[in-house]
Formats: structure tokens, sequence, C-alpha cells
């Protein structure tokens, strides 16, 4: 799997969105995209989503142009977007249904990893929040496409729920290693999960800067208060 | 469910003031049974006429059955071709609306001279008022959608028809259940009707004869069958609504409901 993000820029109209943005992740590359409110963060998910059209500049997946072309990522929403009509164990098969090949055997099986045994006939609105955001992510990871995108997937819960996903969510991504471009406003977040920090300016956005996070895996929480995570914390803050 | 059982008595209790205060007053004012007959009138001769008018119901429940099945499959169809292809819908939208305001029943001394007697101008009668509620009520099902849950499901590839499926429809459903349970009684409503015009069975024929020979009772014993014909359906309707939508919550049950 690659990415290539190649001079993409966007308009609305004469809102000048996104400015020539490139960018890379490669195969099995955790990378996040920080940036403030109203950069263009979305607007470019939705562009490699193949939701609408760049105004210029190209996408390639694995070297083949993806411009307007839908359903060759996966993806994870801000809001969990799940189906209340479906239960647990048909919204997290929902990816593989449109693709065409459905796993229920192994969609069991996350659903357990995820700790949510003895939902799977549940419907979602008898999930907490952060059950729903871990059905979303499971959802993502069966999906059959090897690239997941993922818009600020934690930024609705409160902060112990938080850093309880973040742990979960990197358990479950070391095991699986699948490409992942994540979205967030959080600077300690970002450091935390990412293998690589892109940071986007203020619109219109451009790229300002790439950071590489040298920290070994697997992480745990006690990173968070290191003094080494701190000096990264200072030094991003001072470039956004 | 449980509220229910609980609060039912206060309209049981209601309605048996009614009946006695009713009663009581066709009495005090000596009423001729044929302007006002009392209650315990009324339900002496739903006793003992049951053998005729039970004869008049199967040909009336049939044509509510069929007419009802005919115009919602119709508002069905006409609801998925019109979402489905929206220029369509430009076109015949507005006219759709404008033709809800026309009351159908007019349209019936018309269908009789094209049609005759027979069965089929009063089913077309019943589907028609049947198909409105139905194609309108979909329609803003399908239009109501959840914007996020449609942009993900694009997002994730999916095809037109799998839009459709997987989400338009599942999420239309709880309308298009409203829409069917107005439609129920407008069906019973619209046989009756119907049948005034002209038929040889059926409750309509059966009221029609009651009131020209001035047997009110009978008149009052034609409205009982109607209104029981009408909750019935609408209550196998809310059955089967709570067979197919189980996802929704029962009130006050969730503590999730958001
Ligand atoms: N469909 C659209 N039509 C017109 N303008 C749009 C559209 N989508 C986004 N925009 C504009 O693009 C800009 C960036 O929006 P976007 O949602 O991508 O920001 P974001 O970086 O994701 O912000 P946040 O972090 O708050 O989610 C905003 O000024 C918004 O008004
Ligand atoms: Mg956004």
């Amino acid at each position: 799997m690659s990415l290539e993000i190649h001079d993409i820029s966007k308009s609305f109209e004469d809102n000048h969105v996104l400015s020539n943005i490139n960018f890379s992740v490669k195969d099995g590359e955790f990378v996040s995209l920080l940036g403030p409110s109203g950069s263009g963060k979305s607007t470019l998910f939705s562009i490699i989503g193949g939701m609408s059209q760049p105004s210029g500049g190209s996408i390639y997946l694995d070297r083949e142009k993806i411009n307007g072309k839908r359903g060759s990522i996966s993806y994870m929403p801000q809001s969990s977007s799940l189906f209340p009509w479906r239960t647990i164990l048909d919204n997290v098969v929902l990816g593989q249904e449109i693709a065409g090949k459905v796993d229920k055997e192994k969609a069991l099986e996350m659903i357990e990893r995820a700790g949510l045994k003895g939902y799977e006939n549940s419907y979602p609105r008898q999930l907490s929040g952060g059950m729903k955001q871990r059905v979303s992510f499971i959802r993502s990871l069966l999906s059959p496409q090897s690239l997941i995108l993922l818009d600020e997937p934690f930024s609705a819960l409160d902060e112990f729920t938080r850093t309880k996903m973040q742990k979960w969510l990197l358990s479950i991504w070391e095991e699986h290693k699948r490409s992942i471009l994540f979205i967030t406003h959080n600077i300690e977040e970002a450091i935390f999960l990412s293998d690589r920090i892109i940071i986007l300016s203020n619109k219109p956005a451009t790229v300002k800067k790439e950071f590489i996070i040298p920290f070994d895996r697997p992480r745990d929480v006690n990173l968070l208060l290191s003094e080494e995570f701190l000096t990264w914390k200072k030094k991003i803050y001072e470039e956004m | 469910m449980s509220t229910m059982a609980k609060k039912g008595w206060r309209p049981v209790l209601a309605i048996i003031l009614f009946f006695i205060l009713w009663e009581v007053g066709t009495r005090i004012f000596d009423m001729p049974s044929w302007l006002l007959p009392g209650p315990i009138q009324i339900f002496q001769e739903a006793w003992t006429s049951w053998s005729i008018y039970t004869e008049h119901l199967p040909s009336t429940i049939q044509l509510i059955v069929l007419g009802f099945l005919i115009g919602s499959g119709v508002g069905v169809f006409v609801a998925i071709c019109l979402h489905l292809m929206p220029l369509l819908k430009d076109l015949f939208y507005p006219f759709i609306i404008i033709s809800q305001n026309i009351p159908v029943i007019v349209l019936a001394p018309l269908l009789v001279i094209w049609f005759g007697f027979g069965m089929l101008p009063k089913l077309i009668v019943i589907s028609l008022v049947c198909f409105f509620p139905i194609t309108i009520a979909l329609l803003d099902g399908f239009r109501q959608t959840d914007a996020d849950l449609k942009h993900y499901i694009q997002m994730a590839g999916a095809t037109k028809g799998q839009t459709f499926r997987k989400l338009e429809w599942p999420n239309a459903l709880p309308s298009l259940f409203s829409g069917l349970k107005i439609s129920a009684t407008y069906s019973v409503m619209g046989a009756v009707i119907s049948e005034w015009l002209g038929a040889s069975k059926g409750i309509g024929v059966y009221m029609t004869l009651a009131s020209s020979s001035y047997r009110t009772d009978r008149v009052f014993v034609a409205i009982i069958v109607i209104v029981a014909l009408s909750l019935l359906f609408f209550l196998l309707i809310t059955l089967i609504e709570k067979r197919v939508i189980k996802w929704k919550p029962e009130e006050g049950i969730n503590p999730y409901e958001s």
C-alpha cells in the first residue's frame, strides 16, 4: 500500500481551502494530520475518498490515480455513524458487505477483542459513546481496503475514555499493521499514536512541517509522562 | 405497553359514563327510536341481527384488504420510482401534493359511470385513497436520510442500489408504517363509501338499507362495525410494525437513548 497526495488544491467558489498539499503514507505507517479547526482536513478526506473532485492535483493509491473514485479507502467518520437498524455484528460487516465478501467469524473475533462480547446482537442505541466508536473502528478495520482514514474519532469522548481508546487503538493496530491516516486537533494524541505527524497551516491549508516521531513500539501510557514526550509536545506546539 | 394497561381504565370509564348518560337522556326526553335509539337498544340489535350483518362483512373485508394491498403496493412503487429518478420527481411531485387535496371520493361517481358497479371501480377508489399517504410518507422517509450515514456509505464505495437497499429503504421504514396506518383507516372508509354508490353486499349496503328504512339502531350497529374494523386493521399494522422495526426503543426503558 502507498498513498501519494500530489499537489492537491481545493476551492469552494471563492473560498480557497486547500493549497498544493503534498505528502505520502507508506505501507503499515500511522500518519497524523494535525491542523486548526476549519483548515480543511475533512475536505481533504472527502477528496481522498472520492466524494469530491480536487480543484487541482492528483491522488495515487498504489500508483493508480483515484481522483473521484469511491470505495478505495476505508473510513471512520467523526460521528460513529452506525446504522441504527443493524445489530452490532451487522454494522461491523457493512464495509465487507458493500465490497461483496462477508466474514462473520472474523467479525465476531474482532468484537470480542474490542471487549464487546455479548453485544453482537444489540442495537447501537444500547451502547455508550466509547463503545460505539470501538464498533465504528472495527467496521473500518474489517473493511477490505488497505488504507484507513480516521477523522477525529475520539474528539467527542471525555479525557478518560479517550486515553483508554487510544491505548486500545494502538494495541489493535500494532497487531494488524494497516496503514492509517489520522486527523486530530490534539497534539498529545498525535504524538502518542503516530509514526509521522503532518502539520497543516491555517486556511488555505498547506503542509507546514513534517515530524517523524521516534518512540519505540509497542508504546504505553507511561510515555505520556516522560521528559522526551514533553519536549516533542513543545516542539510541535511552537510550530502551530 | 404497561402504562397503557395502567391508564387504560380511564377512557373505558369515560365511554361507560357516556353510554349511561346517553341511555338516561333518551329515556328522559322520550326520544323516538328512529331519531336516536339508546345504546341498550343498539347493542340488542347488534346481538340479534348478528347473522344479517355478518353476511355483509366478507365482501367488505375483501374490498378493504384488496384495495389496501393494491393501493399500498402502487404507493410504494411510485415512491421508489420518484426517489430513484429525480427527474420524474421534479415532474410529478407537485401534482401528487395537489391531488392530495382533492377528495378522491368525489371521483367515485365518475368511476361508476366508467366501470359500472362491480369490484373494479371500488378497488380503484380504495387504492387511490391508500396510495397518497404512503407515497408521501415514504418519500419523506427517503429524504430524511441521515447525511453522516450517507457520507459514510458512499465513502465505502456503495453503489446507488446499495445505498438505497442498505440505507434509504430501512431508514424510511418507520415513515412507511405511519403511512400504512393512515391508509389502513382510509381503506375502510373508502370501502364503505364505494359500497354506498351501489353494491349488492357489504356493510355500506347494510347501512344504506338501514337508513332508508329508518332503522337508526342498525345504522349505529353499522357504525360500530366500521369503527371496529378500522381499529382492528390499525392494530394489525401496529403489530407488524413492532415485528419489523425492532431497533426502536420501547418508550422509557433505555437509558442510552439520545
Ligand atoms: N461542501 C462544501 N461547500 C462549501 N464549503 C465547504 C464545503 N465543505 C467544507 N467547506 C469549507 O471548507 C473549509 C474547511 O472545512 P473542513 O470541514 O474541511 O475543516 P476541518 O479542518 O475538517 O475542520 P474541523 O477540524 O473543525 O473538523 C470550511 O471553511 C468550510 O466552510
Ligand atoms: Mg473536520
